[in-house]
């Protein structure tokens, strides 16, 4: 009996605990993530000028009719679009490739791995800053010119042309980022059992034919993963344009959360900047929602 | 093994080598130059661009980092920078770890709730919610202040959930034993399983380090004043103030780099399993 009453005094004492311990998280979580969040949305329906906020005023779904026949809103969502579409595909095969080759075990191997990740040692910023110097269109002050001009080619204008700026964006983007999804793969690769690899060269596959029926359906989880991370990182481009181009030339590096930042926090239209950003939200969340789902329908 | 066999077993190493040599030299070429430029004179650094001599530091000296010094007020930079993180990072272990232990060994109405929040709240962008959350800040009076770095960004979902997972692997034994000798819930948490979890606390620690060394966008909306800089703030505006060096400039961006490289030194191990871990549990 005096044991039963001991044992329930625990579980009250564990339960209080509980909820003593969860309660800070919790708090901050709901205070600084669901508020905010819920605002966004509550936002997105009033006529909101920051500098005039006595004169805010409802106007129900008025933001989000205006900003579907914005002109700048479709713009920055093809530019956020075509940034994510190809420099997805391009930084985690840039990630594999390098996680293959510094894979097996070997004399230096800790050396190579280091100078592939190097680049995120620095950050985005420091990145940007640099490239605009090494991206520079005067082939005497800018590197990349200098070794085009140096090998016969002609200069490219790659951050002062509309053209090009987005490009030059994901190529370095995509250097930046490479080291990261590298190690994942890294994790990956040490997953797959070595034997399925003898038993294939015994057979006389060649190396690519056991990359192609080993390497890439052992690596199924992990390549789904990166590419999610790295999509979901892609849509939210907004350093390297703000630092590099300004969004510019002709408004060809301006992105979803550049035009949010542009509309909310330069123009002061606190409500409008809210709808564009509720639009984002539902487009990241469908879009992890929706790789989630692939994910789980294929395993 | 024909002598011939033994010939091209090496030269396929040597082949190796030298296609890793050759990629990881242009893969951190820009690098090199960076750090090469942030040695030289001004005038040097275009001088000749047209060869190799472009990555080497010919005339070498510190001066370009003395610029930086003079020009920045790099120690009030770095302590600004420090300072919140070292803050974040402190209340983001314990608040983040207590929860994820929570979630992982008690029984409590609501668990499966709070479980299914820090998940969901896992996907959702902070630039989603950066206006409103700017406004709060602005009635909190914490624009300009340490409060509105800090406190925002102290609960963090991933982090709850990495140390859940590790606390779910905690055996239930050890915690029933030292119950049975007399110990708290709380007790046992902060007496016994805290000091056998350092690997996650340092793992969770130095990914979020990172993540707050490379802060950008919310300082920059937030920290206006030029005393309350944070060390990407300096770095960015230093890139548009008049007289533009590049030589400084690139000095400037080594300085920045160096806090993280030294953390990298120290805590690789915990880096790179954190990033690796990410991928085989999500």
């Amino acid at each position: 009996m005096a044991n039963t009453k001991k044992l329930s005094g625990r579980k009250r004492d564990e339960r209080i605990t509980a909820y003593a311990f969860v309660a800070p998280a919790v708090i901050l979580l709901i205070a600084f993530l669901v508020v905010p969040m819920i605002y966004t949305v509550y936002f997105s329906g009033f006529k909101y000028q920051i500098m005039r906020p006595d004169a805010m005023k409802f106007i129900g779904l008025e933001n989000y009719q205006k900003l579907f026949s914005d002109k700048n809103f479709w713009i920055a969502l093809k530019n956020t679009v075509y940034f994510t579409v190809l420099v997805v595909p391009f930084q985690c095969a840039l990630a594999l490739g390098l996680a293959l080759l510094v894979s097996k075990k070997f004399r230096g191997v800790s050396i190579f791995r280091t100078m592939y990740f190097s680049p995120q040692l620095t950050s985005m910023v420091v990145i940007s800053v640099l490239w605009t110097v090494l991206y520079n269109a005067n082939p005497n002050t800018g590197l990349i010119n200098s070794i085009l001009t140096s090998l016969g080619m002609d200069p490219i204008k790659f951050l002062s042309d509309a053209d090009t700026a987005m490009n030059s964006i994901i190529f370095m983007s995509a250097w930046q980022g490479a080291g990261y999804q590298m190690m994942i793969f890294l994790a990956g690769l040490q997953g797959i059992p070595k034997d399925q690899y003898e038993a294939a060269s015994v057979d006389g596959a060649n190396k690519f034919k056991q990359f192609l029926y080993i390497t890439i359906p052992g690596l199924k989880g992990t390549i789904k993963y990166v590419i999610m991370i790295t999509m979901i990182q892609a849509m939210k481009l907004f350093t390297q344009p703000y630092i590099m181009t300004q969004g510019g030339p002709k408004n060809s590096t301006k992105t979803l959360v550049y035009y949010i930042y542009t509309q909310g926090f330069q123009k002061g239209n606190f409500g409008y900047a809210c709808s564009i950003a509720a639009v984002f939200f539902v487009i990241v969340v469908t879009m992890s929602m929706a790789m989630k789902k692939v994910t789980a329908a294929t395993d | 093994m024909t002598k011939s066999m033994k010939f091209s077993a090496k030269f396929g190493k040597f082949m190796f080598y030298f296609g890793n040599i050759v990629i990881g030299i242009i893969f951190v070429s820009p690098l090199i130059w960076m750090v090469s430029a942030s040695l030289k004179p001004e005038a040097k650094i275009f001088a000749n661009m047209d060869s190799l001599m472009t990555f080497l530091p010919t005339q070498a000296s510190l001066a370009n980092y003395a610029e930086v010094f003079s020009r920045l007020n790099m120690p009030l930079v770095f302590k600004n920078t420090l300072l919140y993180i070292g803050l974040i990072l402190v209340l983001d272990l314990l608040v983040n770890s207590m929860c994820g232990y929570a979630l992982a060994k008690f029984e409590f109405k609501g668990k499966g709730a709070i479980l299914n929040l820090v998940i969901a709240l896992m996907v959702l962008p902070m630039e989603a919610i950066m206006l409103p959350l700017y406004i709060e800040m602005s009635q909190l009076g914490w624009v300009n202040t340490m409060a509105a770095l800090v406190i925002p960004f102290v609960a963090k979902c991933f982090s709850i959930y990495m140390f859940r997972q590790f606390f779910c692997d905690i055996p239930d034994d050890l915690i029933e034993a030292a119950a049975i000798d007399g110990s708290s819930p709380a007790g046992t948490f902060f007496k016994i399983v805290m000091p056998i979890s350092k690997t996650v606390y340092a793992t969770v620690f130095i990914l979020d380090f990172v993540a707050h060394w490379n802060d950008f966008m919310w300082p920059f909306l937030v920290m206006t004043g030029e005393d309350k800089r944070t060390i990407q703030l300096a770095v960015q505006s230093f890139f548009g103030t008049q007289p533009v060096h590049y030589s400084a400039i690139m000095a400037a961006l080594v300085v920045s780099a160096i806090p993280m490289i030294i953390m990298f030194i120290f805590m690789q191990k915990y880096y790179v399993e954190g990033i690796a871990s990410s991928g085989i549990k999500g």
